[in-house]
C-alpha cells in the first residue's frame, strides 16, 4: 500500500492517494509546449472551450426543448425563445458556438496541413482530429433536426435519402435509418437522443483520446523544428528560461491561449448579440411540413464544400465523389509522400502551391454550394472546382513524391 | 499445463462475450426498425366510388402526396393507367421527379405544371419532352380491392406493371 501519513494539507491528502501532483506535472507544469508558435496553436484550445460553451448552453435549452413532432417546433420558437428567461441568449449562443466551432476546427485543420503536423510520429493527432470532424459534423446534423421547421425536416430527408446508395436504391437501410417511411417522430426522437447523449459522449471520447495522441510527439511548431525536449526541460527547470525552447503547458502557455479565447470570445459574443441571425436560417421558421418543399434546399454553410461536391455529377457519380470527400482528409499523412517535415513555404513550389489551392478550391466550393443551381456560369464554376478537388488530391503524392528533401 | 487452462477459460469467456455481442447488436438493431404501428399505418385505402372526371384527389401515403386522377373520357389511354371497371385512373407519388416540388394539376389542359422549374407531366404522368424532369412521376405499389385502391401492397395489376418495367 503507498505511504498514507497525516497530510499537512488538502493537496497532500490527495497527492498520497490519486498521486495528483504527478497528474499535475504529466498535464501541465511539466508538459512542454514549444516557443516558437503564433496565434494558430490557440485554436485546440479555443475549440475546448467553445465545447464547454455548447454545452452549458445545450444543458439549459434541454430544460424546455420537447422532442415531440407536435411540440418541438413551439417548444424552441415560442416556449424557449419568448417564454424561458434568457432562453434566447441559450438559443443564440447554442446557434452561433455551433457555426463557429466549425470555422475554428478548419482554421485549426489547414494550419496541421500548412505546418506540416500530421507528420512523422504524428499522424495519429491527424486521425483523432479528423474523427472529431466527422463526430462534430453528425452532432451538428442531429441537432440541426431538433427544431422541426421546414428546413429540418428537408434536410433530414436529404441527407437520409443519401443512404439509399443512389442506384442500388437501399430504401429499407433509410427506412431502419428514420425508423419510419418520411421524417416522423421515430426519426427526431432518435436523432435528439444522437444530439443530447450519443455524440457528445463520443466526442467527449474523441477529445480525450485526441490530447492523448498530441502528449508523446508534442506540439508542432511555427519551424517544424525537431529538437531535444529533455534538453530544453532541463534548460527551463534550471531557470534558463530565456535560452530553453520550451514553456510549460500550463501556467505559461495557457495565459497565450486564454488571451486568444478573449480576443475569440469579443467576436464570438459580438456575433451571438448583433448578429445571431447568421446562424438562423428563416425557412427553417416554418413548421416541418412533408407535402410542401423549400425552393431551395442547401445545408448550413460548414456543409456547403462537400455538397457543392454532389451537385455537377449524376446521382450515383455524385454520391461516390460526396462519400470520398468526406473522407480524403483522413488519407493526407499517408498520401504526403515527402520526408520533409517543414511548413508548407520551405517545402519547396509545388506543395505551396498545393497547399494555397486547395484553401480557396474548398472556398470556391463554399460559396457556390451556397448559390441556387440555375445560374449556368455558377454551375461551370462549381464544377471545375469539384473536379479541381479531386485533382488536388491525385497530385499530391506525385508532388510529394518528387519534392526534393531539405537538408537537415 | 496451466497456460491451456488459461487459454480455454480465455477463448470460452471470449466466445460467450462475442455471442452475447451479437444478440445485443441484433437486439440494437431491431430496436431502431419501423414500429408495427408505423408500418401498419404505411398503408392507404381510397375509395374510388365517388371519384370525379378530371378531378385530382390528394391522398397522403407514407407522408407522401399521392395523386389519383379519374382520367377524362377524351384522354389517351396508357398502360400506367389503373383500370377500375370501366374507368382509367392515373395513380402516382405527386412528387415531381426533378427536385420534389409538388406539381399542380390543370383540368382545362389536362396536364400537371410544376411551379418549381417548370416541369410538366401528361395524364399518364410522363413528363413531357425538353424540360428538367427525368422520368415520368413514380407509381406507388398498389391493389386493387373493388372499387378501392390499396395503397402500399402490390397487387397483381401491380406486378404486372413491374413485369412490363413501368414501374421500377
Amino acid at each position: 500500500m503507498a505511504r498514507i501519513e497525516n497530510a499537512k494539507s488538502i493537496g497532500e491528502w490527495l497527492d498520497q492517494r490519486i498521486a495528483i501532483e504527478t497528474l499535475k506535472k504529466v498535464m501541465q507544469t511539466e508538459y512542454w509546449i514549444p516557443k516558437n508558435i503564433n496565434f494558430l496553436w490557440a485554436m485546440g484550445m479555443v475549440l475546448a472551450a467553445t465545447f464547454g460553451i455548447l454545452l452549458v448552453s445545450g444543458i439549459f435549452l434541454l430544460m424546455y426543448y420537447n422532442p415531440s413532432v407536435d411540440l418541438a417546433f413551439d417548444s424552441v420558437n415560442y416556449t424557449i425563445m419568448t417564454e424561458v428567461g434568457y432562453g434566447w441568449l441559450w438559443r443564440h449562443v447554442h446557434g452561433v458556438g455551433a457555426s463557429l466551432v466549425f470555422l475554428i476546427i478548419y482554421i485549426h485543420m489547414f494550419t496541421g496541413i500548412y505546418y506540416g503536423s500530421y507528420k512523422k510520429g504524428r499522424e495519429l493527432i491527424w486521425l483523432s482530429g479528423m474523427l472529431l470532424f466527422v463526430l462534430f459534423s453528425a452532432e451538428a446534423f442531429s441537432g440541426y433536426m431538433l427544431p422541426w421547421g421546414q428546413m429540418s425536416y428537408w434536410a433530414g430527408m436529404v441527407i437520409t435519402n443519401l443512404f439509399s446508395g443512389g442506384s442500388l436504391e437501399a430504401y429499407g437501410l433509410v427506412e431502419w435509418i428514420r425508423g419510419d417511411y418520411v421524417p416522423g417522430q421515430a426519426f427526431l426522437t432518435r436523432f435528439f437522443m444522437l444530439h443530447v447523449l450519443l455524440m457528445p459522449l463520443a466526442i467527449i471520447g474523441g477529445i480525450v483520446f485526441h490530447f492523448g495522441t498530441l502528449r508523446i510527439p508534442h506540439v508542432n511548431n511555427q519551424d517544424s523544428e525537431d529538437f531535444d525536449y529533455a534538453e530544453a526541460a532541463a534548460l527551463y527547470k534550471a531557470g534558463k528560461v530565456k535560452e530553453s525552447k520550451v514553456i510549460p503547458f500550463s501556467p505559461v502557455f495557457l495565459s497565450k491561449d486564454v488571451f486568444v479565447m478573449g480576443v475569440y470570445f469579443i467576436l464570438f459574443f459580438f456575433l451571438v448579440f448583433y448578429k445571431f441571425d447568421f446562424a438562423m436560417d428563416p425557412v427553417n421558421f416554418d413548421p416541418a411540413n412533408g407535402l410542401s418543399t423549400p425552393a431551395h434546399i442547401y445545408p448550413e454553410w460548414y456543409f456547403l464544400w462537400s455538397y457543392e461536391i454532389l451537385r455537377p455529377f449524376s446521382k450515383d457519380m455524385g454520391l461516390i465523389a460526396f462519400a470520398i470527400a468526406q473522407v480524403i482528409f483522413f488519407t493526407l499523412p499517408f498520401l504526403d509522400r515527402s520526408p520533409n517535415v517543414a511548413p508548407a513555404n520551405k517545402r519547396g513550389f509545388l506543395f505551396h502551391m498545393w497547399f494555397w489551392l486547395l484553401l480557396i478550391d474548398v472556398l470556391v466550393l463554399t460559396f457556390m454550394g451556397k448559390l441556387p443551381p440555375t445560374d449556368a456560369t455558377f454551375a461551370m464554376i462549381g464544377m471545375v472546382a469539384a473536379y479541381s478537388f479531386f485533382a488536388l488530391w491525385i497530385l499530391l503524392p506525385i508532388i510529394t513524391l518528387i519534392e526534393k528533401k531539405i537538408k537537415e | 499445463m496451466s497456460n491451456s487452462r488459461r487459454d480455454f477459460m480465455g477463448m470460452a469467456l471470449g466466445g460467450f462475450t462475442a455471442l452475447g455481442g451479437i444478440g445485443a447488436l441484433y437486439a440494437m438493431k431491431k430496436s431502431w426498425d419501423p414500429l408495427p404501428s408505423v408500418k401498419a399505418a404505411g398503408f392507404t385505402t381510397v375509395d374510388l366510388a365517388g371519384a370525379e372526371e378530371n378531378k385530382l384527389v390528394v391522398e397522403k401515403w407514407r407522408g407522401k402526396p399521392i395523386f389519383v386522377l379519374k382520367k377524362p373520357k377524351d384522354a389517351k389511354p396508357n398502360d400506367r393507367d389503373v383500370i377500375i371497371g370501366d374507368d382509367r385512373f392515373h395513380v402516382s407519388i405527386g412528387l415531381c421527379t426533378h427536385l420534389g416540388c409538388i406539381p399542380a394539376y390543370d383540368g382545362a389542359i389536362q396536364k400537371f405544371m410544376c411551379a418549381c422549374h417548370g416541369g410538366e407531366f401528361d395524364t399518364a404522368g410522363i413528363n413531357l419532352p425538353g424540360l428538367p424532369p427525368p422520368t415520368p412521376l413514380e407509381i406507388p405499389p398498389f391493389k386493387i380491392d373493388g372499387t378501392k385502391l390499396v395503397l402500399g401492397e402490390a397487387g397483381p395489376e401491380y406486378q404486372k406493371m413491374l413485369a412490363a418495367g413501368i414501374v421500377a
